[in-house]
């Protein structure tokens, strides 16, 4: 018997069509991709219970739960139930299942409650995040990476949250071991240089990777303990364009950057082109224009001392179809 | 006899102590460790007593107070020169027994080593009295009692510090008078008396001239990264460099400098026209270790390493010093045998 379905309520809720006919795909969030092992195993069970026993883990640090069947949806959402509450998404009625799935899971890397590098709590910060942009149905796609190393590769995200450390060197700590400037050059910007014993910083070259402070010995080098962020913009993959996400603003605060993300969904709301299935915010910029998108959502945000914002963007890629941007005559 | 005060009253004496000395003790710097949102425990000045960190170790030793990290001796320009001058202030430390023990060691390096005494060390410790902060129990890898190091008596006031207040016991006439107001009672502060982490120190006598050359070293070439850390750490470690800085505006005016300095830097021994001692890592490790545990005592009569174990706290490679004195215990048992 064939079954009567409506689709875009069904992707709404987060399954997918599938080319299996008759069976869908549950997408489980997971921000910042940490969960417990409690939550890990109620994913096991729908995908025993429900599905072919096979899960797919996404890039953006979910699971895609596979084949089960369309007729089931209603039972496995009062499974998902248990994920939605236990991952603490927001859901009018949890019992119904996820109530979007345009903004994406919010991705992070391990951050600093295990990586050594990290210079903040990424998960905490992905959280926040989650609590306030979601549910949406526009397409947003935002990801927390603790440094510049960018293990969750921010960079190819809508807005990439890059961790930065605010170093501060106490100049009668320092022992002229010249340790953070050999490291700095090594694996960062060389922004170190050794002076009469101790080191000057470049500031318009230091990215905040906080290399130095692991490598001081005598710890002249530390971090001041108010959080600080670089925010790169526009990155994607796709088939259109693909590029690199670009610095838009440096040194600042979660804070700023929150307030920004919800500026942009009011952005989208103005700009988007409502005759297509659905419109990519990075391709509404480039319709739009930088300078327009940077005024729309910098309005009325009051900027933190020492932060850098970008005054052009010349993002990069590649265009698939040169007719897009070479019109001829 | 003792004396028990509560925090308020501790204070006062702290507040007492203030108007004529810089009173140190190790205290929580928040978010200032190496990782992230990790905090330092750092030698610094206090007001109060519930700023004192008593139940953890302090991440570098207090001898930064009397040794400057970075001191100036001196300002000179093409007419002379004139003394740096220090602070009016006497100097008041809390400080563990261990770390007093290692004081003498400071003391005996920059005062009875040859015939000079130092002149800016000693301008800085004639200014310090001790308060030690009792230790009943040992931290995870400390091996002061292996280091005999676990007790003394060389202390002006002990303190035995809690949330609900201050026990304490004087050594010195000051001290008891300023006390003698609060409420006696039977205070005597207890020393460690075993540590988890057992060391067996060689004997110096058993120390021959094939440890130096021998195999065991070469691990630390591939385990080692001359961080400095263990070092800069160390309640013992004393070297530093004498630099003159020139001021680059004047260069004919400037000051004469010390820093610290470390056997497990680069450039530690290199010499003019490049030529360096000690390369490797491995001949970095023997020569610290064997200064420790060897070279120190055959001089002075002591160990110069004291068990407080701060190296192998914060060694990145996890490189366990007291481990190191085990293996080279091992390795003269096993020389022993084979009749070397």
């Amino acid at each position: 018997m064939s079954l009567d379905i409506n689709t875009k309520k069904l992707t709404k809720n987060a399954y997918r069509v599938t080319k299996n006919r008759n069976y869908t795909a549950l997408r489980v969030r997971v921000p910042g991709g940490a969960i417990n092992a409690e939550m890990l195993s109620i994913v096991s069970e729908i995908a025993e219970k429900f599905g072919d026993g096979s899960v797919h883990i996404t890039t953006r640090q979910g699971f895609q739960i596979n084949m089960i069947p369309l007729d089931k949806v209603d039972e496995v959402n009062k499974y998902a139930k248990k994920l939605i509450i236990g991952l603490e998404i927001n859901a009018v009625h949890p019992e119904n299942g996820y109530p979007a799935a345009g903004t994406r899971n919010v991705s992070g890397c391990v951050g600093n409650r295990e990586c050594p590098i990290a210079q903040f709590n990424t998960t905490d910060v992905v959280k926040r995040i989650e609590k306030i942009i979601f549910p949406n149905d526009f397409h947003f796609k935002i990801a927390v990476t603790g440094c510049p190393n960018d293990c969750i590769k921010a960079h190819s995200q809508d807005f990439g949250i890059i961790g930065q450390a605010d170093v501060e060197y106490e100049y009668s700590r320092c022992i002229g071991c010249n340790a953070c400037s050999k490291r700095c050059k090594k694996v960062s910007t060389e922004a170190l240089t050794p002076k009469n014993g101790k080191i000057i910083r470049d500031s318009r070259r230091c990215i905040g990777c906080g290399e130095c402070v692991l490598a001081c010995p005598t710890s002249a080098w530390t971090r001041n303990p108010n959080k600080k962020y670089k925010l790169v913009i526009m990155g994607r993959t796709g088939k259109i364009n693909p590029r690199v996400a670009m610095p838009f603003i440096e040194w600042t605060t979660e804070k700023i950057i929150t307030k920004i993300i919800l500026k942009t969904y009011e952005f989208v709301d103005k700009y988007i082109d409502r005759t297509l299935p659905k419109e990519h915010i990075g391709y509404i910029v480039d319709r739009v224009g930088f300078k327009e998108f940077k005024n729309f959502i910098l309005e009325g945000i009051e900027m933190n001392d020492g932060a850098k914002i970008s005054e052009s963007i010349n993002f990069g890629g590649y265009f698939n179809d040169k007719d897009r941007i070479f019109k001829t005559y | 006899m003792g004396f028990k005060l509560s925090n308020i009253e501790f204070n006062d004496i702290i507040k007492e102590l203030s108007k004529n000395h810089k009173v140190y003790a190790p205290k929580r710097v928040e978010s200032r460790g190496r990782f992230s949102d990790t905090d330092l425990i750092l030698y610094k000045e206090i007001e109060a007593v519930e700023e004192i960190v008593y139940d953890k170790k302090s991440t570098y030793s207090p001898k930064e107070i009397i040794t400057p990290i970075t001191q100036t001796m001196f300002y000179f320009n093409e007419d002379g020169y004139k003394e740096a001058n220090i602070d009016d202030k006497k100097i008041v430390i809390f400080i563990r027994p261990c770390d007093i023990n290692a004081l003498r060691r400071l003391d005996t390096i920059f005062l009875k080593n040859g015939d000079t005494e130092d002149y800016y060390y000693k301008r800085l410790r004639e200014k310090v009295t001790i308060i030690m902060i009792e230790c009943k129990e040992s931290f995870e890898n400390c091996f002061c009692v292996s280091m005999k190091s676990n007790k003394t008596e060389k202390y002006d006031l002990a303190v035995r510090i809690s949330d609900e207040g201050v026990l304490c016991t004087s050594n010195t006439k000051e001290f008891t008078e300023l006390l003698s107001k609060y409420k006696e009672v039977d205070f005597k502060p207890k020393f460690v008396k075993k540590n988890i982490n057992v060391v067996n120190v060689p004997n110096i006598t058993d120390i021959n001239k094939e440890i130096f050359n021998h195999e065991m070293w070469d691990e630390f070439n591939a385990r080692c990264i001359a961080c400095g850390r263990c070092t800069t750490t160390c309640s013992t470690c004393t070297c530093f460099n004498t630099t003159d800085l020139h001021y680059d505006d004047n260069p004919n005016s400037g000051e004469r400098r010390r820093t610290w300095a470390s056997c497990h830097i680069d450039g530690f021994t290199t010499m003019a026209g490049g030529h360096n001692f000690r390369k490797d890592n491995a001949s970095r490790m023997r020569f610290k270790a064997m200064h420790k545990i060897y070279d120190y005592q055959k001089r002075f009569g002591e160990n110069m390493c004291v068990g407080c174990s701060r190296c192998d706290d914060i060694c990145p490679q996890y490189i366990k010093f007291s481990s190191t004195i085990n293996k080279i215990s091992n390795v003269l048992k096993e020389g022993g045998k084979d009749g070397k």
